[in-house]
């Protein structure tokens, strides 16, 4: 018990402390937090001081790694806040900037996990390695929850510990010969992955955007939906609808496009459907829903958004067997190789989890906080609508894309930081594109979210 | 849900690897289809096979086809079998339960692992050797590590590794682009220096002929050859690292089995943190291997050439290509560090090294040559003059045993046989008992010999 404990009052979530402690710092804070002699807290920011006199061995650094501008854009925001706190140790700082869930988990789900967790001191029920490519009966939960009627199988689907690791893994799938687009503003893992694995020429500073990659920009002009006729081949598109960060979601129309393109230049597209459950409009959840979408794309998805298995980890990645390589090569095969090599499979707890997510029972139970969420988003939407400030989102996906036209994004975080207290993520972490911008994101508490709303029209009235 | 039937009369639901096979070869077979225009990866055409274990469970599965009746017996992929204490999973479940409430909720862990789970490791396994717990690196297991650190290193480093070794070193190492081309004669990656293990050498490489690498990879006790380096042997490893500028990607993995003194941590060696990473898993020290959980230890003294802190990398790379390993994983992890929780595990590990000592008392009795088992779950069978992949399916057709041939490994395994250890007693009683049937007729397996 006393282990549990520990464990809890290590990990305080940002939401359920605002409130309360002033030292509550989120998980993510703690690995860049005081103290500041911390080597962590430095590395996360800036390049460190060259040591010196120290022993230094022959191996030299990966220049790709060389070329990225600063730490991940997330820990980045985790460091402005905890150092915030540190000046503001009284503040009641609330969260609108890491898109963390803070709503516990449905019983049903959780007590799946429990019962694998006891199962695993039983002789029968106890499992060692699993399948890398995830246990059978939840990737056929998945096909058939998600992919029903679109020609998608079992084996199409292979479980991971999330989209951001699937990310890196078809990374390395693909390899640092292959050119890539991303839309402008985008989820920085698209980018700093490309980067780390050599696919991209330096930074330039003067546009914000590495070279190699082709940026497609996504603004309130077009939609969000990049004018394709304007956009250069490259092998690999990302795409995310609906989006983060702009909360856009793609029509069928636009899709039908977007896998047209994709066809005629014979690129991939790794779809992110991450946020496909916070659909309110009749748009395609799945890219397998526009026809030839098999031999063009990937799709990959994650529980955390929908079941708060942020910290549980489990996420999935469709490759269809259509999808081949230049030389006819399987897609599917390659990656498997890489699950195989690379990976060795979804904790098999959260995949019980999961699992009992796709359950009748675990599906309401999910859709009931989802829709919890959804409620967030619009009272936060209707907060900037009434300020007269531009809002995009909101609708579709757990973020709003808030407009200050003219201003520099992290002057407004930091603004809104220093006045309000709280956090949110400036739009130019996002690329170049989302500059002038703000995402607020609608995981919280509702009486944080109020009580933001509340800070939020006393800063801008 | 078990991977592979261990001792099983009819077939059961094992890895899907086969079935994807046959599935692509399908796609292929049907003519060009629509194919993109994006190339192949050209390092993973460098890979020769299958990864090795996949490849074990896909002919597990064939000979259950073949024999649906057979009990097999899995002394192949190093799977645990015995279930976790109870404490440790009554953690995770009370953990699990705990996710349900507004008190218990936990969204994203930090990417390097849970704080009390970092000090708990160092202070568990690091106390004497002051590795801090920001230097360590919680994962979801070290073959993830090992493709992390690839990553962290790049395509431009050289890599050494032992031979035989843990295939996941060398396929990491191709699919990177490190390794060259893989050449036929030799069995050998152009670029990958192999460092030959074998009892002319005590199973530690012979330094004065090992040219510089940045990296070498090395595991102790190890994988497959069970050995575990004494202290003398890796005080000259972290001397020819020092001499050389190179960085030892340690493996530790199964330090917990070591029945002498041998170091359990590269850490204990004077000098190692300015040229040392450690690697290490609960997999086979706890039974996770399902449920996912290990380690890296990256010291802040580690300096790449220009003086740049190896640690800001790795730490820059689990941020991005990560998002920390399963909460309740971690949870488990910490109830494995509490004084029961350990005493707990202990228990279990004694119980696979009795397995273990039973597999090298049999093939001693045997008059074979015989190696590890003693502070690893790794037994190492020498077969001198023979194929170790005709061994393996010899060894499976007439006793119906499974095995992880030698060459597996790499070309330094050509002639053994990896057994392993983890089992149910009365299936390694029952596979002993099989073996000495086979091997005590006198005569050596036909169809064996070159």
């Amino acid at each position: 018990m006393s282990l549990m404990n520990n464990l809890s009052t290590s990990m305080i979530s940002s939401s359920s402390s605002t409130f309360f402690a002033p030292t509550s710092f989120n998980s993510r804070t703690q690995s860049v937090s005081v103290p500041l002699k911390s080597i962590n807290i430095v590395k996360c920011v800036a390049t460190p001081q060259e040591q010196q006199n120290a022993y230094k061995t022959k191996v030299s650094r990966n220049a790709n790694i060389a070329k990225l501008q600063a730490g991940y854009l997330f820990p980045e925001v985790a460091r402005r806040r905890a150092a915030h706190l540190l000046k503001y140790p009284n503040a009641q700082v609330i969260s609108l900037g890491i898109g963390d869930t803070t709503e516990p988990i449905p019983d049903v789900i959780t007590s799946a996990m429990a019962k694998r967790s006891h199962a695993l001191s039983t002789l029968e029920g106890y499992s060692g390695y699993g399948a890398e490519q995830g246990e059978k009966a939840l990737r056929a939960a998945l096909a058939s929850t998600f992919y029903r009627n679109l020609g998608i199988e079992d084996d199409d689907i292979f479980v991971s510990d999330g989209a951001k690791c699937d990310i890196s893994r078809l990374q390395v799938v693909f390899g640092s010969n292959v050119t890539m687009a991303v839309q402008d503003p985008s989820y920085p893992a698209y980018v700093d992955s490309s980067v780390i694995m050599g696919q991209t020429g330096q930074f330039q500073k003067d546009v914000e955007k590495y070279g190699n990659i082709e940026y497609m920009r996504c603004t309130p002009e077009n939609g969000f939906f990049p004018d394709l006729s304007k956009v250069a081949r490259t092998d690999i598109i990302f795409f995310c609808s609906p989006n983060n960060p702009t909360g856009a979601a793609a029509t069928r129309e636009q899709l039908t496009r977007l896998v047209k393109f994709a066809k005629d230049n014979g690129s991939i597209i790794v779809y992110d459907s991450a946020y496909a459950m916070y659909m309110s409009d009749d748009n395609p959840r799945s890219i397998f829903e526009i026809p030839g979408a098999k031999e063009v794309a990937i799709e990959t998805a994650s529980f955390s958004k929908y079941a708060g298995f942020t910290g549980v980890r489990l996420g999935w990645t469709v490759i269809p067997k259509q999808l081949l390589f230049s030389d006819g090569f399987p897609v599917a095969k390659d990656f498997n190789r890489i699950v195989c090599t690379c990976f060795n499979g979804a904790s098999n707890i959260a995949q019980a989890g999961g699992l009992a997510c796709l359950s009748s029972e675990g599906l309401e139970a999910m859709q009931e906080v989802i829709g919890f969420y959804k409620e967030n988003t619009k009272i936060i939407v209707e907060t900037f609508n009434s300020l007269g400030f531009k809002v995009y989102g909101g609708k579709n996906a757990p973020y709003v894309w808030v407009h200050f036209p003219g201003r520099s994004s992290w002057d407004v975080f930091s603004e809104i930081l220093e006045k309000t207290h709280i956090v949110t993520t400036p739009g130019s972490g996002f690329g170049p594109g989302g500059e002038g911008f703000i995402r607020v994101s609608a995981f919280g508490h509702r009486e944080n979210v109020l009580e933001a709303c509340r800070r939020f029209k006393q800063l801008y009235n | 849900m078990n991977k592979l039937s261990a001792c099983s009369s009819m077939a059961c639901g094992i890895s899907l690897q086969p079935k994807m096979v046959l599935a692509s070869l399908r796609v292929r077979k049907q003519g060009n289809g629509r194919c993109t225009n994006v190339p192949r990866n050209v390092n993973l055409e460098k890979l020769q096979n299958n990864y090795l274990f996949p490849e074990i469970s896909k002919r597990e599965l064939q000979h259950l086809e073949k024999y649906p009746n057979a009990k097999v017996i899995s002394l192949g992929i190093g799977d645990t079998t015995e279930p976790i204490p109870e404490q440790i999973s009554l953690s995770m479940a009370n953990y699990a339960h705990a996710l349900s409430t507004a008190d218990g909720y936990r969204g994203y862990g930090a990417e390097q692992g849970n704080q009390a789970l970092r000090k708990a490791i160092a202070e568990t396994f690091y106390k004497d050797v002051a590795i801090k717990d920001t230097e360590v690196f919680v994962s979801d297991g070290s073959q993830c590590d090992i493709s992390r650190l690839q990553l962290l290193l790049g395509s431009k480093v050289t890599i050494a590794v032992q031979d035989p070794s843990f295939p996941g070193y060398i396929d990491s190492s191709v699919i990177i682009g490190q390794a060259g081309n893989f050449q036929d004669k030799t069995g050998k990656y152009q670029n990958i220096e192999y460092m030959q293990l074998g009892p002319q050498n005590n199973f530690f490489p012979d330094l004065t002929v090992t040219p510089r690498t940045d990296i070498i990879f090395f595991c102790s006790p190890n994988n497959p050859t069970g050995h575990a380096a004494t202290r003398k042997q890796l005080q000259h490893l972290v001397e020819f690292a020092r001499d050389n500028g190179s960085i030892i990607i340690f493996d530790s993995a199964y330090a917990a089995y070591i029945s002498d003194d041998s170091p359990k941590s590269i850490f204990e060696i004077p000098g190692a943190k300015e040229v040392a990473i450690e690697i290490s898993s609960f997999s086979k020290f706890a039974g996770f291997t399902g449920v996912r959980l290990g380690w890296t230890v990256v010291p802040e003294e580690l300096l790449f050439s220009g003086g740049f802190p190896v640690i800001h990398d790795f730490n820059r790379i689990v941020c991005t290509c990560f998002n920390g390993a399963s909460n309740i994983a971690q949870a488990g992890g910490l109830a494995c560090l509490s004084p029961e929780g350990f005493q707990a595990i202990c228990a279990v590990i004694d119980y696979y090294k009795e397995n273990a000592k039973i597999l090298v008392d049999t093939f001693a009795s045997l008059g074979l040559e015989v190696y590890g088992g003693v502070s690893a779950p790794y037994v190492w069978v020498h077969f001198p003059g023979s194929k170790s992949w005709n061994i393996f399916a010899e060894i499976l057709e007439k006793t119906h045993i499974i095995t992880v041939p030698g060459s597996g490994f790499g070309p330094g395994g050509a002639e053994y046989i990896r057994i392993s250890a983890f089992g149910k007693r009365k299936h390694i009683i029952e596979a002993s008992w099989r073996l000495e049937k086979l091997f005590s007729k006198g005569k050596p397996l036909c169809n064996c010999l070159k």
